[in-house]
């Protein structure tokens, strides 16, 4: 069981890639998906690896990324 | 309050606004109208208002449109070549609906023209200097007096609208001395009343429960800058019916009806009484607003005049209203000095008989 | 499940109109969390400036008035006589700020107006499409610079966070970047402090972000943070310029 899990919010997605560059553990990546924008949007390869650094949501122009954490 | 006071022209203006609540003065020192930015920097702090020199004429007028936009009740003068570089932010404050009192103290053009008095800024105070679809709306007081009761009405009327308020008064009116009658303070508004008065105004959306507001003249879709404009133009057309003012003297009877703005109305007065003399009868219509121009005025012209003469401070600016007025029931000339010249009334009488006899 | 980063509700729930890459959305973000974590939302006023961010109005949750190219400064200098006791910021791209704007900002900064003016220098005029920009490196290349910047024609780019700070009237002057996180985190502390000095009310207040834009530049969104990185950081330094405690330390 993944330690944190990404919401994406892919209607703002116009896969910039900024979050894929940001990314430590090279987890993140433009998937096949076509989102609202007309754009490839992004996708989580490995949340198993995800350390929760918050890069991608901090690089994203687009406010596409939440993060949560287990717990409460 | 009923104050009977000797007071030069641009103080008893500055003076006039302080009362009719303008609480904020935006001002750049320009000739023939620096007592203005003075008197407010004398008075206005102490008064609870705020006056600040800006860097600029421009920055005058847009520090002005942001006072405005927050719901201060603002004022902001200038002269001529200020004015001019005034026009940015006027077409903004029309499109964005946002209030002020501007006065024009204005001088001869055009480039930096003279200091003398002029009314060459006639297009520029009725056809809008700046960008687009606008009008700002136009007094011309030919009095002390009248200006007085013009500057204090004036912010009613830019309220009631959502847009600016011109007086055009001559650097002749800025200068002279006559005893005037100035009205009562008006409270300056305070900052948390103006949500309550003035609901559209951007003030923290905390004071709408949330509810966003935002001043804008910027719309992408031509579908909704056109709406937009349409009903700037259903304001003005309301403008048109209830704000076009002006003054008959003599009419009927009349062989010729002069039509003057400001310090040349004076002038007609007595170069009418002069031309009575002689026995012929001649009419003024004197517009006080420029804009709306009082079209309607033209219908009281009779069947004995012969002539409708502008007469102006310019090559003939207004000229063009008056000949939309008389429609072409009449001949209209041109009276007119130029370069700071102003002509007596013995040489208007001269060219009114010489119009005449042309005739 | 605990969140750990939200999207704070100073940002509308909207997409914006900027180009994929360009960190408009960061510089946007940052100010509306400090506005939000400072529970000032409702008390905000911002001034819009021309540029690409004209409309950004239609993102941030705050109230917001368009201002004329460069008047930004006097807009709110406006406000500010109004509304003593708001918050309020200006929002100013380097064609806004740095050319047309010059003499609203520096003199608004001269003064000390109580305000904080957010500027975000891209090296060029993103709306118009790519033209030199005050900013522009030596020797970029933009749509009226087709050979690259020639300073012995248009002088050389300005460093206006260095000009901005030589005057007495600034209180808070700082270069961040849009580049990293790490300058992102760096950029967020800036915008915090810049607003906690303006509510005490000690002097002009002024946080400059080296951005991007990628498409005027040509670049990939990636490519252009490495641009900013290795050839905007060199030109233009981070750092705080300025502060209340070190004014005599200006540059």
């Amino acid at each position: 069981m993944a330690k944190f899990t990404l919401q994406f919010r892919m209607e703002y997605c116009k896969g910039c890639e900024l979050c894929v560059a940001s990314c430590p553990k090279h987890i993140l990546a433009i998937g096949d998906e076509i989102g609202a924008k007309g754009y490839r949007t992004v996708t989580a390869t490995d949340m198993e690896l995800c350390i929760g650094c918050r890069s991608c949501a901090l690089m994203c122009p687009d406010n596409v990324i939440e993060i949560y954490t287990e717990g409460d | 309050m009923t104050d009977k006071v000797l007071m030069k022209g641009n103080e008893a203006f500055a003076e006039t606004a302080i009362r009719a609540g303008c609480g904020y003065y935006f001002g750049y020192p320009i000739t023939p109208q620096s007592e203005i930015p003075e008197y407010m920097a004398r008075e206005l702090d102490r008064r609870g208002g705020a006056f600040l020199q800006a860097e600029s004429e421009l920055g005058a007028v847009n520090m002005a449109y942001g006072a405005g936009a927050a719901g201060g009740s603002v004022f902001i003068s200038s002269s001529s070549p200020g004015i001019a570089l005034m026009q940015e932010g006027l077409s903004f404050l029309c499109c964005a609906g946002v209030p002020a009192t501007v006065l024009n103290v204005s001088r001869c053009g055009p480039g930096i023209g003279g200091i003398q008095p002029g009314q060459a800024d006639y297009f520029q105070a009725t056809r809008g200097g700046g960008n687009g679809d606008y009008h700002v709306f136009v007094f011309a007081p030919d009095r002390l007096q009248e200006a007085v009761d013009l500057i204090y009405e004036a912010p009613l009327i830019a309220d009631r609208y959502r847009n600016p308020v011109m007086i055009l008064a001559d650097g002749m009116l800025g200068q002279m001395m006559e005893p005037i009658v100035l009205p009562e303070q008006r409270p300056l508004i305070k900052p948390a009343d103006i949500p309550a008065y003035k609901p559209w105004t951007v003030t923290g959306k905390a004071d709408r429960g949330g509810k966003r507001n935002v001043v804008q003249s910027l719309y992408m879709q031509p579908e909704d800058l056109s709406r937009h404009v349409e009903e700037m133009y259903a304001n003005y057309t309301r403008a048109e019916k209830e704000l076009a003012r002006y003054e008959a003297d003599g009419l009927e009877g009349a062989e010729i009806v002069f039509v003057a703005f400001g310090t040349t109305a004076r002038l007609c007065r007595e170069t009418i009484e002069l031309l009575g003399d002689r026995g012929v009868k001649a009419g003024l219509i004197r517009p006080v607003s420029l804009w709306p121009f009082p079209y309607r005025a033209f219908d009281e012209v009779g069947p004995d005049t012969k002539a409708v003469v502008s007469v102006e401070l310019s090559m003939g600016q207004m000229m063009e209203d008056v000949k939309i007025g008389v429609n072409g029931r009449k001949p209209v000339r041109l009276i007119h000095r130029v370069g700071g010249l102003v002509p007596t009334s013995v040489e208007v009488m001269d060219e009114a008989i010489a119009i005449l006899e042309g005739i | 499940m605990k969140p750990i980063f939200t999207i704070t509700e100073g940002m509308l729930p909207v997409s914006t109109s900027y180009c994929p890459g360009c960190t408009h959305g960061i510089s946007h973000r940052i100010v509306m969390e400090c506005l939000d974590e400072a529970g000032k939302l409702g008390e905000a006023i911002g001034v819009a400036p021309i540029g690409c961010s004209v409309v950004s109005h239609q993102f941030m949750n705050v109230d917001m008035l368009e201002s004329a190219h460069g008047r930004a400064p006097a807009v709110a200098t406006g406000i500010r006589r109004v509304h003593p006791d708001k918050v309020i910021f200006t929002y100013q791209g380097d064609g806004d700020l740095a050319s047309i704007g010059m003499s609203e900002i520096i003199h608004a900064a001269n003064r000390g107006e109580t305000f904080t003016t957010f500027f975000i220098n891209n090296a060029i005029y993103g709306m118009t499409g790519g033209q030199m920009a005050p900013t522009t490196l030596v020797g970029q290349k933009s749509t009226t610079s087709p050979d690259g910047r020639d300073p012995g024609a248009v002088g050389m780019p300005m460093r206006m966070s260095e000009l901005i700070a030589s005057l007495d009237g600034a209180v808070y002057v700082e270069r961040v970047a849009l580049d990293t996180p790490a300058h992102v985190r760096q950029a967020k502390k800036a915008v915090a402090a810049a607003l906690e000095i303006q509510e005490k009310r000690l002097g002009f207040t002024f946080v400059e972000f080296l951005s991007t834009c990628p498409t005027n530049w040509g670049l990939t969104p990636a490519n252009a943070l490495k641009f900013v990185e290795e050839k905007l950081i060199p030109y233009y330094p981070l750092g705080v310029f300025k502060t209340p405690e070190r004014k005599e330390e200006a540059v």
